[in-house]
């Protein structure tokens, strides 16, 4: 369980973390979402006790990080930069964490097997692919068997392989009852990977729900509609509550009503239709949708979902 | 939350609390597992026993032409001391790099992950290094003074450890290198970047003495004591001759090594209290 609390850092004029306040349950993989800079290393950089925030406080099982009495056995981390000497080897940078809470080389070998890096544990970790360093970085989490997790990036410079590997474990770890918490600038890999988001942007909370809920939500899904006589099918859609951006192809993007409404209410009017799409806004939309005020400030498009996906195949199509 | 929830972590935590005697395996594992400490300390032999044996070699080959007054004020023991001059440098170089190579590679965010109590960690890191900086030094030293004693024997007067001021001299040397070699871990915490930090042990130690130089006598006199490097000097000499420091008025041996001790731990107690304070 981690636990923010109005946590707030600055780094000269710059308001990194903005009173951030959320909590990580176990059991589930709780995906960190926000742009670059959006805050979310330093938030978890605080959480590990690492920087020190300007106002409020992270806990994690209840206490600080720094009143953890065995810190390995309770949180591993995968910090976003590399925390490895270049010149140490991959079994003696674990062996080296491990002494510190009397952990033995057992677990230091079994961790090194479990991230596949045994092969290699006696090589110096600089000369290392990107993969195996971040496979080091995933052994020393893992290393003192911890109840929590946070992985920034996990995934950041993985190839296809390494990504499922990834994605794999931390599903693997939630299942096991551990909670995992894991940041992210892909909306669409958290769509795979984790059960709830906390989002941001600017270092401010702008949302914190189950992906489900984001998934199926009914604003992300619209209708294109192709008509020659759009002077009269917009009145008749907005005084039934559906909202019409007009598009630059001629094509009307309606919200807030569904194609057969669109369809029946045409029909009843004898307005003809030359197309009539049910269409869904991919997550990766959804995501900069919510992030968009924090991004470009104050510059909100007005226009609606820009590039679309049919919405047959996916997953939130159903209602 | 699954019923296995509760059981992972808290249920195996073992009693107590993480301390001193895992974190100095740790920074003796961290010291001993990179080549730079290795070539350093490798580089300290070079520079005390290499140094000491050529000063001595050439003092015994030249001893014939030297003349009267260097005859008198010769002392073997100093002589064959001469590298502690370039090792004062080298043990600052390791001194700086246990500390800087942390915050240069990122290694300090898991260090301290693992153990959150920056004091502890510092006061561990310390300890390591200054054992294996004692006994290394002392080593050395005694290496040196007996190498060189040998050169020098046929030729010139030699030193034996039973000589007024030659025991302390030779283990004075020894403390010497590895004070500094604190001072070096210390400014180290506080800069914490390798070449800022050099530049700044560099600087403390050889430049600042140059920069006195520059200043009237009556300065010179008053300051120049003070100053490490003339504080090693003294320590590696067993008498204070106006023929070897210039007549410039020198601390006593032992009170030069406790301000010396003062220095140090002012640095490591400033780079404590900052470390605690600032992001890691
Ligand atoms: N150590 C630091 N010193 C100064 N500014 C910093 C520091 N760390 C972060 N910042 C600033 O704080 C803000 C948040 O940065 P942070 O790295 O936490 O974002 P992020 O969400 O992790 O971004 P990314 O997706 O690029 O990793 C940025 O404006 C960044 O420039
Ligand atoms: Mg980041």
């Amino acid at each position: 369980m981690i636990e923010a609390h109005g946590l707030t850092k600055h780094y000269g004029k710059t308001l990194a973390v903005d009173s951030l306040s959320f909590e990580v349950r176990p059991g589930q993989v709780t995906g960190f979402l926000g742009p670059n800079g959006s805050g979310k290393s330093t938030t978890m950089r605080m959480i590990m006790g690492l920087d020190r925030p300007d106002a409020g406080e992270a806990r994690i099982n209840g206490r600080p990080y720094r009143d953890l009495p065995w810190p390995l056995h309770e949180v591993g981390a995968l910090l976003e930069a590399k925390a490895i000497h270049p010149g140490r080897s991959a079994f003696n940078h674990l062996w080296m964490l491990a002494q510190t809470h009397g952990i033995g080389r057992r677990r230091v070998d079994e961790v090194l097997e479990l991230v596949g890096l045994a092969e290699v544990a006696g090589r110096r970790a600089g000369k290392f692919s990107l993969g195996m360093g971040q496979r080091l970085g995933i052994a020393a989490a893992l290393l003192g068997d911890p109840a929590v997790l946070l992985f920034d990036e996990p995934v950041n410079g993985l190839d296809p392989e390494g990504i499922l590997w990834v994605r794999t474990l931390l599903r693997h770890l939630a299942g096991e009852g551990r909670t995992v918490f894991v940041s992210s600038h892909l909306m669409s890999e958290m769509a795979l990977t984790a059960d709830h988001v906390v989002v941001i942007g600017r270092g401010r909370l702008i949302a914190d729900r189950p992906v489900a809920e984001l998934v199926a939500d009914r604003s992300r899904q619209f209708v294109r509609v192709r008509t020659p006589e759009p002077q009269r099918l917009v009145p008749l859609l907005e005084s039934a509550g559906g909202q019409v951006d007009p598009g630059t192809d001629g094509a009307l993007t309606v919200t807030g009503l569904g194609a057969e409404a669109i369809g029946d209410l045409a029909g009843e009017h004898g307005v003809r239709l030359h197309e009539l799409t049910p269409l869904q806004a991919s997550l990766e939309e959804a995501f900069m949708d919510l992030t968009r005020d924090s991004v470009e400030f104050g510059a909100r498009q007005e226009a609606g979902p820009a590039a679309t996906v049919p919405s047959a195949p996916g997953p939130g199509a159903a209602r | 939350m699954s019923a296995g929830a509760a059981a992972i972590g808290t249920a195996r935590l073992p009693g107590g609390h993480y301390g001193p005697l895992g974190q100095l395996r740790s920074e003796w594992t961290k010291m001993r597992t990179v080549r730079s400490t290795i070539w350093a300390l490798v580089a300290t032999v070079v520079a005390v026993i290499g140094i000491g044996a050529l000063a001595t070699a050439v003092t015994a080959a030249h001893w014939r032409s030297g003349g009267i007054v260097d005859r008198v004020n010769f002392d073997p023991t100093a002589r064959s001391l001469a590298g502690l001059f370039l090792g004062q440098i080298v043990i600052g170089v390791l001194g700086v790099l246990v500390m800087s190579a942390e915050y240069g590679t990122g290694t300090i965010r898991a260090t301290l992950s693992a153990v959150p109590n920056r004091p502890l960690v510092l006061a561990c890191k310390t300890a390591v290094f200054a054992l294996v900086a004692l006994v290394a030094s002392e080593v050395l030293t005694f290496g040196a003074f007996f190498l060189g004693q040998a050169l020098l024997r046929g030729s010139t007067p030699y030193a034996t450890l039973g000589q007024p001021g030659v025991l302390r001299a030779v283990v004075g040397a020894g403390l010497v290198l590895t004070v500094l070699g604190l001072f070096a871990l210390g400014l180290a915490t506080i800069i914490r970047h390798t070449a800022g930090a050099l530049t700044a042990y560099v600087g403390l130690l050889l430049v600042l003495p140059l920069i006195i130089q520059a200043f009237p006598q009556s300065f010179q006199h008053s300051v120049m004591k003070f100053m490490p490097l003339v504080i090693g000097e003294r320590m590696a000499a067993t008498r204070a001759t106006t023929h070897a420091f210039g007549g410039i008025p020198l601390l006593s041996p032992w009170v030069g090594f406790a301000l010396l001790c003062v220095y140090s731990a002012a640095v490591l107690v400033i780079g404590g209290i900052l470390m605690v304070r600032r992001d890691a």
